[in-house]
């Protein structure tokens, strides 16, 4: 059974801010999903190559050619806040 | 430098560094990668990270990630994958950076350093690709800023991390590393090198263990080395600043700190708790990608002479000391520059003096487009030293024409005719010149005459000065001998 804690932890991470309420309807959820993930255990999964695709597709690739960028304005107008040419976010402390 | 604090301990360092490729386009979209261009024009939803949108995977980043690893001996794995590695931060909006994690594109090479004149090898764990990120200003200054600011031309830049084994035993081995790290990278052509535009990135993580001891020390991150010289002094700070604290029986904290390069020490980052919680997964828009052998063989035959061998080869061929060799092999453009005037002035040395004495006093020796543009053409400098062989003008004076060459480009005999300085061959014309300053100087005749024969030098210094430094010395030396011989 998964832990209020992990969640909380998962949830900070997340960046999500869970009331109590909402944090255990959330560790109730992700438990039945791990159930699930362990009922998925029990298949034998021995010579089957791990996946991480449901096609059967390699090497999709382009060439190395520019194609026209978006333009500046167009790129910038859902800014919700910015200055001149630049997005404004709130200042980071880190660095 | 082994300052008393450290003598008990042995220092070991590992370097990640990252590394722009020089592509046209981004990594998985076709936005310009050009450095410099104005804020957010070099942009699309993909390089923005908006929802709904697709990466396709460049090509030619994976061909130049795949000769950056055979340069280095790694293993190309058969089978790559890219994963994404989620963090918050408003450089990367999307909230995850492509990058790879468990299968990257090559692993366990090594690259060759020189310390104090011994070849030393040292690992390299890993190589992967991932994406760059935008670049953040801050608005005002650090303490006052109320925002900050955000450039994502760089975003979707594709940068390769290569991984060093903890092999590295001093801050100038690390920053040994770096530079022939980055010698590679320029004659792969695979990245520019230029740190001050942040084509080069370079973080470390440092330990200290008894001397003797082979486990190993809790490790301190160090970010933000972005030049050699700030490689070299963070590392030097760190390793003082562990030692000290060891010895007064402290114990190191696993941190990551950032170099203040103009405070000259390195402070702890605020603490980022989930910092190291990536949760890394593969990435759903991109399927694997299998590495075909024959490209890969393809790749290798293609590559190029690189740094160690070029400067093997130059000692080889050209008779060059191993030190001229290793100054002009530090880049590919010093090297053909080098190997082109020698293809038209075959005398190595003389050549070599000249690039390391005019060429590289003028321009730096790893700066390929500075180097590669100059106006002083490797052909120019042979023909500016055909003049010098043939006595058409003095070394002396053919230091000044190099000068004129560089600022002016022109070729050499275009401002040797212009400035009239070709070196006064003409018997008669010196003679005269001759017997005019031994005129003016019975005293120093007097002295030649009284067996000092040093005056002689002083004498030809005078005919020199009056030629304008134009006459040839050979002549003038003849003409004087004669000239005191019969007085
Ligand atoms: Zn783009």
């Amino acid at each position: 059974m998964i832990s209020r804690e992990d969640v909380a932890h998962v949830a900070r991470l997340a960046r999500l801010a869970l009331e109590p309420d909402e944090l255990e309807r959330m560790r109730a959820q992700l438990d039945g999903i791990l159930a699930y993930i362990d009922q998925l255990r029990a298949v034998d999964v021995a010579g089957v190559e791990p996946t991480s695709h449901a096609v059967p597709l390699v090497n999709v690739m382009r060439e190395d050619a520019v194609v026209a960028p978006f333009p500046q304005e167009a790129m910038l107008a859902n800014a919700p806040d910015r200055v001149g040419e630049l997005f404004r976010v709130p200042r980071i402390i880190e660095d | 430098m082994s300052a008393p604090a450290q003598a008990g301990w042995e220092v070991v360092i590992g370097l990640e560094v990252h590394a722009q490729l020089r592509t046209r386009s981004k990594m998985f979209c076709g936005c310009p990668t050009a450095f410099g261009a104005a804020p957010n024009s070099q942009t699309c939803p993909v390089c923005q990270g908006m929802p709904g949108t697709l990466p396709v995977i460049n090509r030619t980043a994976i061909e130049y990630a795949v000769r950056t690893a055979l340069a280095l001996d790694c293993r190309v794995n058969a089978g790559c994958r890219f994963a994404r590695k989620h963090y918050y931060y408003p450089d990367m909006p999307k909230n995850f950076q492509i990058s790879q994690y468990e299968e990257p594109l090559a692993e366990e090479g090594l690259l060759e350093i020189d310390i104090d004149g011994a070849a030393r090898p040292i690992g390299i764990q890993r190589l992967h690709l991932e994406e760059d990120v935008g670049k953040l200003l801050h608005e005002g200054t650090l303490a006052t800023a109320q925002a900050s600011l955000v450039d994502f031309n760089r975003s979707g830049v594709p940068l390769m991390e290569t991984v060093s084994k903890p092999d590295l035993r001093s801050p100038e081995e690390a920053a040994a590393y770096l530079r022939a790290f980055r010698a590679v990278l320029v004659y792969l052509g695979v990245c520019d090198g230029n740190m001050e535009e942040g084509s080069l990135r370079c973080d470390a993580n440092v330990s200290l263990r008894p001397r003797g001891s082979a486990g190993l020390g809790t490790k301190v991150e160090i970010k933000n080395l972005n030049s050699f010289r700030n490689v070299q002094r963070a590392l030097e700070y760190e390793v003082q600043r562990q030692a000290q604290a060891l010895e007064a029986g402290e114990r190191i904290v696993q941190e990551t700190r950032l170099w203040d390069a103009d405070r000259d020490v390195t402070r702890p980052m605020r603490s980022k708790e989930y910092a190291h919680d990536y949760r890394y997964f593969p990435e759903p828009d991109l399927v694997p990608l299998q590495i075909d052998r024959a490209w890969v063989d393809a790749i290798r035959r293609d590559l190029p002479e690189l740094p160690r061998a070029r400067r093997r080869r130059f000692v080889a061929q050209h008779g060059l000391p191993p030190y001229d060799a290793g100054v002009l092999t530090q880049s590919r453009a010093l090297a053909d520059y080098f190997e082109a005037a020698v293809r038209a002035f075959p005398q190595p040395k003389l050549v070599s003096n000249w690039i390391m004495s005019e060429l590289l006093r003028a321009l730096p020796g790893d700066d390929e487009r500075a180097i590669a543009g100059a106006p002083v053409t490797p052909e120019r400098l042979a023909g500016l030293l055909g003049l010098v062989q043939d006595g058409t003008i003095s070394g002396r004076i053919a230091k000044d024409v190099f000068e004129r060459m560089l600022r002016t480009g022109q070729d050499a005999p275009t401002i040797v005719a212009r400035e009239g300085l070709t070196q006064v061959a003409d018997e008669a014309a010196l003679a005269a010149v001759v017997d005019r300053v031994l005129a003016q100087n019975p005293r120093a005749v007097a002295d030649y005459r009284g067996g000092k024969t040093a005056a002689a030098k002083a004498l030809v210094g005078q005919v020199m000065k009056a030629t304008g430094g134009k006459a040839n010395p050979g002549i003038v030396n003849r003409l004087l001998e004669e000239k005191l011989s019969r007085i």
